[in-house]
């Protein structure tokens, strides 16, 4: 579909409005990257130097997990596929959408957030089964909420939250704006929020870790590419973008 | 027999419809009903009892049919009230309040959300006040009726109030000159005279409510059994079980249907 492609490339560099990504070269190479929506932030800067070092334009797409899955079981086109947790992954090997077995590139522990001041007095996770305490976890269906689950339960604490939500970024917002006094998220989100959150240290947060798996899709265009990104992933300009947004590298160990 | 034939015919004849214009239609058509369709070829039957009667799959159809139940009640509380106020009114600014009323109709149902979190909400306007009678409406049941009420009030008074402003003026005042005093005349001659626009409106709001998404999970959260209702639920199963989401879905579409054949088979009587 070369017509449709030129098409497409021709509305993308209209909407743009940038004259870098779209020079007089039209068949310069672009990757589809579909990515785990914690990884937002730190892949933007990341692609923008993978695009300045290689040339290759990458185009992003970031959702939950389940929802990147269920988009490319629906035949989405895409080259690279990310996932915030290995289990989606094993189910997209399952479905047979990947070319290769995935890597490892990166990781996350939890972090207890509480809202600017901790108005509750949160210590630790033995707080989460105050009942005067207002605390929000992610579901035990999403990755953050099985990892949360996995935590407490190690730490031998049963948590009655008032809401489980849907994804971390649901959870960070009702910390965010204290309408919850404590809640379960990333370290990596914690680090995103800045000034508004709290974050009160877990023992032993370190043995109970998210591990972001990447994979070249059996539909990927440009393959090359697409592995030379996921090898691009573990390069020290990226592990470092990576550490300041809050994961955990290979060098941190996993 | 020539009245029942005069009853098979449109509003349109003796002139008729073009024949193009049955292609836009039927594609019209299609695309409300191969969707729903497709869903229904989707399932697996054979574990759709299982997928149905799982514990958080029962907990939400129930909150959904608890909720939407008493939401609807509310909106006839306030609702017809409302629309009395809004039929009679002749003040200046009616028609802004009017439009005011019915702005849950456009908006994003999540932004409603967020509006009724900054009124009841913990840091919210009254949440001090509420904080202070031991009162938490935020993460309870109560939000989740309140998220319902709050985007199904305007279908109640929009077909009230359209109802009351076709009522038959002289029925009214032969009950005036009887010497029946303003409630009376609500009572015993408005309200029969607009019972199926009335049975309508409860419908249409009863519909609203059971599929409410975006309000209930920016304002009330999401718990098994206190605030997760089935639109939640399935939103939630998608994550780890998409068969289940389907089996949820078509539990949802069978409640619409059910809900549009009531509105059906009230439609077109006098």
């Amino acid at each position: 579909m070369p017509i449709l492609k030129g098409t497409a490339l021709a509305l993308t560099c209209a909407g743009a409005l940038t004259l870098t990504s779209c020079g007089t070269d039209a068949t310069e190479e672009r990757i589809t990257v579909y990515a785990a929506a914690s990884l937002h932030e730190v892949f933007e800067e990341i692609g923008d130097l993978y695009t300045e070092e290689t040339g290759t334009a990458v185009e992003f797409s970031f959702a939950g997990s389940a929802d990147l899955l269920a988009q490319l079981e629906q035949g989405a086109p895409a080259d690279v596929l990310v996932t915030a947790d290995e289990q989606t992954m094993s189910r997209a090997a399952e479905d047979e959408l990947l070319a290769e077995t995935p890597q490892v590139f990166a990781a996350n522990t939890l972090a207890l957030a509480t809202p600017a001041g901790n108005p509750a007095g949160i210590t630790g996770l033995e707080d989460l089964e105050r009942e005067d305490v207002i605390s929000v976890l992610c579901a035990p269906q999403v990755p953050c909420g099985a990892l949360s689950r996995e935590l407490t339960a190690a730490a031998g604490v049963e948590p009655v939250p008032a809401s489980e939500e849907n994804s971390v970024t649901d959870v960070l917002g009702k910390v965010r704006s204290a309408e919850a006094d404590a809640g379960l998220v990333y370290a990596s989100d914690v680090q995103a929020a800045g000034e508004d959150v709290e974050t009160i240290e877990i023992d032993d947060a370190e043995d109970h870790l998210n591990r972001y798996p990447g994979a070249v899709l059996e539909s990927a265009e440009v393959p090359e590419e697409a592995a030379e990104f996921l090898a691009f992933l573990a390069m020290p300009e990226a592990t470092e973008l990576l550490h300041e947004a809050g994961f955990r590298t290979g060098e941190d160990g996993w | 027999m020539r009245a029942r034939r005069r009853a098979t015919r449109g509003p349109l004849t003796p002139s008729g419809l073009p024949r193009w214009l049955l292609l836009p239609a039927g594609l019209g058509a299609l695309l409300v009903l191969l969707p729903v369709a497709a869903m229904f070829l989707q399932v697996s039957w054979s574990d759709l009892p299982s997928l149905l009667t799982s514990e958080s799959a029962v907990d939400a159809l129930l909150l959904s049919l608890r909720t939407a139940a008493s939401a609807t009640a509310l909106c006839l509380l306030l609702g017809v009230p409302l629309a009395a106020v809004l039929a009679q009114a002749r003040f200046r600014g009616v028609g802004l309040l009017r439009g005011l009323v019915l702005l849950p109709l456009v908006l994003p149902p999540v932004v409603g959300g967020i509006a009724l979190l900054t009124v009841f909400g913990r840091q919210g306007l009254l949440g001090g006040a509420l904080e202070v009678l031991g009162m938490q409406i935020a993460y309870s049941t109560v939000a989740v009726v309140l998220a319902q009420t709050f985007v199904s009030l305007p279908f109640l008074v929009v077909t009230v109030e359209t109802a009351l402003r076709d009522l038959d003026r002289q029925m009214i005042e032969a009950a005036v000159m009887d010497g029946a005093g303003r409630t009376m005349v609500l009572r015993a001659v408005a309200l029969p005279l607009i019972l199926p626009s009335l049975v309508s409106g409860v419908i249409l709001a009863f519909a609203r409510s059971l599929g409410e998404f975006g309000a209930t999970i920016a304002f009330a959260g999401s718990l098994q059994g206190v605030t997760r209702t089935l639109p939640l639920e399935i939103y939630l199963q998608r994550e780890t079980d998409p068969q289940a989401a389907v089996a949820l879905s078509l539990l949802l579409v069978l409640a619409a249907l059910l809900v549009i054949g009531l509105a059906g088979s009230r439609r077109g009587r006098p």
